[in-house]
């Protein structure tokens, strides 16, 4: 992990870029196209951009459309407003009609901080999850974005990418692989797996770092795809470290978390513990101080690989 | 100049359609028949006339497309595409049951010559946005048509797709308006008023169309109108009636949303014939 910051919605930009001599490529945006980036591809190829204004709906819909007559539509908007607003459109069309849709957004989680509670997004990736037939992506840095957002264009069907605004610790270089649907160790451990996505990523590193100081090696777990999830490298977590936390910038209930606890408790139960917005709502802050008010440290994810540890430990002397 | 035997053909597609539609809904025990007969003189017009399309290759890309917003109205949709040869006519004994591919609202990734999904109102307009650019970014000849319930112009979204046709002037893309008046719980000036429904669509920056619904050479004819518009998208308002040709089914809102007892349907089909050699012998 380096010291240089990037956000992801900038990558995001610097992809459209690369990606507006393609003419298989609309894009469309509803008026929030500055700060989602999509003014990069509205530059370079203005006859395939649509801005639809304040019409969430609206974008969808009309995304569906161009999808139906065989082009690729990137459709981008704030990320509650783009999930939130068209739910319908996406399940009835993009996902029922497995349309080549890619719904990209920024200003996930918490780092639309100042905005406040209605800007900010805590419940997409548990709104999409229960729609069949839809890919969801939660990329750690700039890299695995520009790497996700490639692969969503090559490959048929509709994709959730959720991106953020606010600037996060760039974490992999061009040599690293981003894979659909699989997961990679960032590093390894056999206490505990931490699994995270998202600019979460980094703080399961630093919690890692302030695991070990105190002799517990933490496994971390950078889970990009939260669905289709990668059941082998979380069951092999479950068995090999025997407790895992997750950390994701989401509500607690149907995100990454719940989806690991779908495997886990499945096929091979062990502790785990949440680290998440505990079934809040958001309020205005910097973001870093949203992260402290909610919960979503590296400290916070630190503690809670202590509690699991404990417990695990505790049940392996009672047997 | 549209032939006499043309004419002929019409009048039997329109009778054969009301027919599968009456036996179908009857046969499936639920759906809307009233919405679905409404519709019927207008597809015949598109599908027989019209439109540019091929049931041997459902996917020419130069096809036009049919945008079904009113998906309730798929009972007409599927007699349609059985008629015109994209489903076999036995087909149309399984609708709404168990593992058919006629759904009770059409299913795309089942039924060959379906555009789209719907069933959920008011986004067709804005599918056929999508696909009426997409063919000018291609550089592709079709056109887009997109039929829309009178009741679903109340969903927001309808006029959100609406501004943005005009603010992108589609011009190769014709709406047109199921004005039958009734809706699921009863006149739509009643349930929610929609009026004033043609000065609505101009002041949105549309060319607008009024016409005899039921007459198919006055749809035709407002169809060739609207390809000659430039710069600008078309909406036809087609004045229909629900329940179109059962008298006792003519402007009943509970067909809606209610199918006929056999006893009622055998009556139905009795009316229908004699309309039809009424018509013939005309």
């Amino acid at each position: 992990m380096s010291a240089l910051m990037k956000s992801t919605r900038d990558a995001y930009g610097e992809v459209l870029a690369e990606l507006s001599s393609d003419e298989r490529i609309v894009v469309l945006d509803a008026d929030t196209s500055t700060s989602t980036r999509t003014n990069k591809f509205a530059a370079k190829s203005p006859n395939r951009f649509f801005n639809v204004g304040c019409a969430e709906q609206n974008m969808i819909a009309t995304a569906a459309g161009f999808a139906y007559a065989g082009k690729i539509a990137i459709a981008t908007a704030y990320a509650i407003f783009a999930t939130g607003r068209p739910w319908e459109q996406i399940r009835s069309f993009v996902a029922h009609d497995k349309l080549n849709v890619k719904i990209i957004v920024t200003h996930a989680g918490l780092t639309n901080g100042p905005d406040g509670a209605s800007h900010q997004s805590l419940e997409d990736i548990a709104v999409l999850r229960v729609i069949p037939n839809i890919t969801i992506i939660v990329p750690a840095d700039a890299e695995e974005t520009r790497q996700a957002i490639h692969t969503a264009v090559e490959l048929d069907g509709p994709f959730y990418i959720r991106l953020s605004r606010a600037e996060s610790p760039v974490i992999f270089d061009s040599s690293y692989k981003f894979k659909l649907g699989k997961g990679t160790i960032v590093k390894d451990g056999d206490d505990v797996t931490i699994i995270a996505a998202g600019n979460m990523v980094a703080k399961a590193l630093e919690a890692a770092n302030i695991l070990a100081k105190d002799g517990e090696k933490a496994r971390v777990v950078n889970l990009p795809t939260v669905k289709p999830i990668d059941r082998d490298l979380i069951l092999a977590a479950a068995k090999e470290t025997g407790a895992i936390v997750t950390a994701e910038e989401h509500n607690i209930y149907g995100g990454l978390g719940s989806a690991i606890a779908e495997v886990v408790s499945t096929r091979e139960p062990v502790y785990m513990e949440f680290v998440g917005v505990l079934d809040r709502f958001g309020q205005t802050g910097e973001t870093e101080d949203l992260y402290k008010t909610y919960g979503l440290t590296s400290e916070n994810i630190a503690a809670a690989a202590k509690r699991v540890i404990s417990r695990k430990n505790d049940e392996s002397r009672v047997r | 100049m549209i032939p006499k035997e043309n004419i002929k053909k019409f009048l039997d597609k329109s009778y054969s359609i009301r027919k599968h539609v009456l036996e179908m809904t009857t046969q499936a025990g639920s759906g809307h028949p009233g919405g679905s007969l409404s519709c019927v003189d207008v597809l015949v017009a598109l599908y027989f006339h019209v439109m540019q399309h091929n049931p041997k290759n459902p996917n020419w890309p130069n096809r036009d497309r049919f945008v079904l917003s009113k998906g309730h109205a798929a009972p007409t949709l599927y007699a349609v595409l059985a008629e015109a040869g994209y489903i076999p006519i036995e087909e149309l004994k399984n609708l709404r049951k168990l593992g058919s591919m006629l759904q009770g609202h059409p299913d795309r990734n089942r039924v060959p010559g379906v555009e789209n999904s719907s069933g959920s109102l008011g986004n067709g307009l804005a599918i056929a946005n999508g696909m009426a650019l997409a063919a000018k970014i291609d550089g592709r000849p079709y056109r887009v048509y997109v039929l829309l319930g009178d009741g679903e112009c109340q969903e927001g979204l309808v006029w959100e797709a609406a501004m943005f046709a005009a603010h992108y002037k589609i011009d190769n893309l014709t709406a047109i308006i199921d004005r039958n008046g009734l809706q699921i719980d009863g006149p739509t000036e009643q349930v929610m008023s929609i009026e004033p429904l043609a000065s609505k669509w101009k002041s949105f920056g549309w060319n607008v169309i009024e016409v005899d619904g039921h007459d198919i050479l006055a749809i035709i004819e407002a169809c060739e109108k609207a390809k000659l518009v430039r710069g600008g998208p078309t909406v036809i308002i087609a004045h229909l009636i629900k329940g179109r040709g059962v008298s006792f089914m003519e402007w009943v809102t509970s067909f809606h949303g209610k199918t006929l007892t056999e006893e009622q349907c055998e009556k139905a089909l009795q009316e229908l014939d004699a309309w039809y050699r009424g018509m013939v012998a005309g």
